[in-house]
């Protein structure tokens, strides 16, 4: 016959009460680990939260910047490189450059390694008499965008016109009822309707589009263009975009003159660099909001687990003084037969002890449960419970528990130990 | 073996002090079942558990073997009263969740005894619980109980046994048991010291006395 015989028949003996101490140490320990692990599952899901607004800020500031890419050339947002004689006052009334350059210009411009600019378009622009259709038309020769070899390369932003064929302003196709794939003559040479272009209500309305090289043989200017159109010429960041650029494209071509052409888009581009800064600053509002929820939860945890562990400690206490109370003619008898105090403290409390190993081991998995269901109620896929377990959690839990019953129990002990026997065998 | 001299014993109770022992002397010699018999409430199981060493008298000395149980300190006199006293009561006392056996086994916690399991085992038989050693106090019938109570105090071979009413809760068959163990016991060299308002005990009882409301009335 052993001590620990009597201890663990005692337990079984009495489950009831000792499940119910147990119960206790489970919600203690399972309210501390529980918040310690709903912390983490908030870090983890705070961590989701933000790299997927990051990734859809990105995703959204790559579509807006290519939204932009676009508005910028509808919008004329873009420079003109015009020849250095050619009169602005004669550009604005005329609607169209009146001085020519070497189409070269484009190429050196190009190889220049330029970055504040990444395409360039160069045109022929002339406004003529279409005698085929009796009527004034600006005519327009480019041959697409020249890439700037120094740079990323990107989509283009306008499609080049076919060598043979033509593009149309809303006034011209609308007014002659061509469409596309019609043939129309132009100065003698025939050319198939490529694209019909919708109203833009502008000078573009009433332009045709055709290949530079044959601009340039319709109009007897082989060789010469008369403006470059620089696209998307931006630099975020950059104070003083404009001078930078002028700059840096008067260096290259020193018979040039830069205009700028369109200051609405430049506001565009100034907007979307604020939306960009307002993408991130909503990512930091989202992180400075996910910080505050967690203090919250800190401070909800440093009240609330104090309190539950201390209810649970009274609460095993309790539990203590009823077994001690059950006990009573058995602690007698046993005193009587000549057990000692400290066996009678042994036996209370090594079943304290138990209690909390035991409670404290099933506390942690509770916690830990709780964790993973808060894990997958927040949708964080991929939270292995493993991941959840922290080594020096469980072991302080198993070290705290066990101590904590062994303090709950400690004055149920004692009283068991100062008992009088005699007291309880007379009164049976 | 026992001997009490002069001793006194009260309590604080709802209606002032109440006197349990008084002046009480008496001694119990090896080979001796004293019986001191009373009705409900006259100090018989004060008288008991004073000489157990489990309740301090007010005045008077209580000799245990030579030795003053209260002259020691608590464990010690723990230790005494594993080695020298075995005690019997009315309510069995059993252990609701060990077995026979290790009910009877239980003392040998207090005071190691050797070749205990054998000791055990020669209890067991001896009181004809072969075939209940493996059951629960629940699953005994009182005489049983009672027996193995009767075993279990037994165990440590102790000098003396303090039985308070052995036979209370027993039928007239199983009472007669008990004496009959209680008179081998005496036979052997061992002595008794039994309070009980049972009449039949005086019949196994080498000396009765009589106690009335704390004093020795009437020597048998």
């Amino acid at each position: 016959m052993k001590i620990w015989q009597i201890l663990v028949k005692e337990i079984l003996h009495r489950w009831r009460q000792f499940a119910l101490g147990l119960f206790a140490v489970i919600v203690a320990v399972g309210s501390l680990t529980g918040a310690l692990t709903s912390l983490k599952v908030h870090d983890l899901h705070t961590q989701k939260i933000l790299t997927e607004k990051e990734e859809e800020t990105n995703k959204k500031m790559a579509i807006l910047e290519d939204e932009m890419r676009k508005a910028t050339l509808k919008l004329s947002f873009n420079l003109l490189i015009l020849p250095k004689q050619q009169s602005i006052r004669d550009l604005h009334l005329k609607g169209y450059p009146s001085e020519y350059m070497p189409e070269e210009y484009v190429t050196r411009l190009a190889n220049s390694g330029i970055i504040s600019v990444r395409h360039f378009l160069p045109s022929l622009q002339q406004r003529i008499k279409w005698p085929e259709k009796r009527r004034t038309i600006t005519l327009v020769g480019t041959r697409g965008e020249v890439p700037n070899l120094h740079k990323n390369p990107r989509q283009p932003l306008v499609q080049p016109v076919p060598p043979g064929t033509i593009v149309l302003g809303y006034g011209l196709h609308q007014s002659l009822g061509l469409k596309v794939g019609d043939k129309v003559k132009l100065l003698g040479r025939e050319f198939a309707v490529h694209e019909c272009y919708e109203e833009r209500g502008s000078v573009d309305d009433f332009t045709a589009w055709i290949h530079l090289r044959e601009a340039q043989e319709l109009l007897s200017k082989e060789g010469l263009i008369n403006a470059i159109l620089a696209l998307e010429c931006l630099c975020p960041g950059v104070e003083d975009l404009l001078g930078n650029i002028r700059k840096e494209i008067e260096q290259i071509l020193p018979g040039t003159q830069v205009i700028e052409k369109g200051t609405k888009a430049l506001a565009r581009a100034e907007a979307r660099i604020r939306v960009g800064q307002e993408a991130k600053a909503a990512v930091e509002r989202e992180r400075q909001h996910r910080a505050e929820m967690r203090s919250e939860r800190e401070f909800f945890a440093a009240v609330l687990v104090p309190l539950v562990m201390v209810a649970c400690a009274v609460w095993v206490g309790l539990v203590g003084f009823n077994n001690v109370r059950d006990r009573k003619a058995e602690i007698g008898i046993q005193r009587a037969m000549g057990f000692r105090a400290r066996q009678i403290m042994f036996l209370f409390l090594s079943k304290s002890l138990i209690m909390g190993l035991l409670g404290g081991a099933l506390g942690i998995f509770a916690g830990l449960g709780f964790g993973r269901w808060l894990a997958l109620e927040g949708d964080i896929e991929g939270i292995a419970a493993g991941e959840l377990f922290n080594p020096g959690l469980f072991l302080l839990a198993l070290i705290t528990a066990p101590v904590l019953t062994v303090i709950s129990g400690w004055l149920p002990a004692m009283v068991a130990t100062r008992q009088d026997p005699a007291e309880v065998l007379r009164e049976e | 073996m026992l001997e009490f001299k002069n001793i006194s014993k009260s309590f604080d109770g709802p209606e002032g002090k109440v006197i349990a022992l008084k002046d009480v002397s008496l001694s119990v010699s090896p080979g001796e079942l004293l019986a001191v018999r009373g009705p409900s409430g006259c100090g018989k199981t004060t008288l008991l558990l004073t000489a157990g060493g489990l309740l301090r008298p007010d005045g008077g000395q209580v000799s245990l073997n030579g030795q003053d149980p209260y002259g020691l300190n608590p464990d010690e006199r723990s230790k005494l009263r594993a080695r020298m006293i075995g005690f019997v009561f009315q309510q069995f006392h059993l252990i609701p969740y060990l077995t026979v056996r290790q009910n009877i086994l239980a003392p040998s916690l207090a005071l190691p005894v050797k070749e205990v399991d054998e000791r055990a085992e020669e209890l067991i038989s001896h009181f004809g619980l072969d075939s209940r050693a493996g059951h629960v106090p629940a699953q005994l019938s009182t005489g049983e109980r009672q027996r193995t109570a009767l075993a279990r105090a037994l165990l440590n071979r102790p000098k003396v046994i303090l039985a308070d009413e052995p036979t209370g809760n027993l039928d007239e068959a199983n009472a007669d048991i008990i004496f009959s163990y209680f008179s081998q016991y005496v036979a052997d060299g061992g002595c008794v010291l039994l309070v009980t308002h049972d009449v039949r005990a005086a019949a196994h009882a080498t000396r009765t006395l009589q106690m009335v409301e704390g004093q020795i009335v009437q020597y048998g």
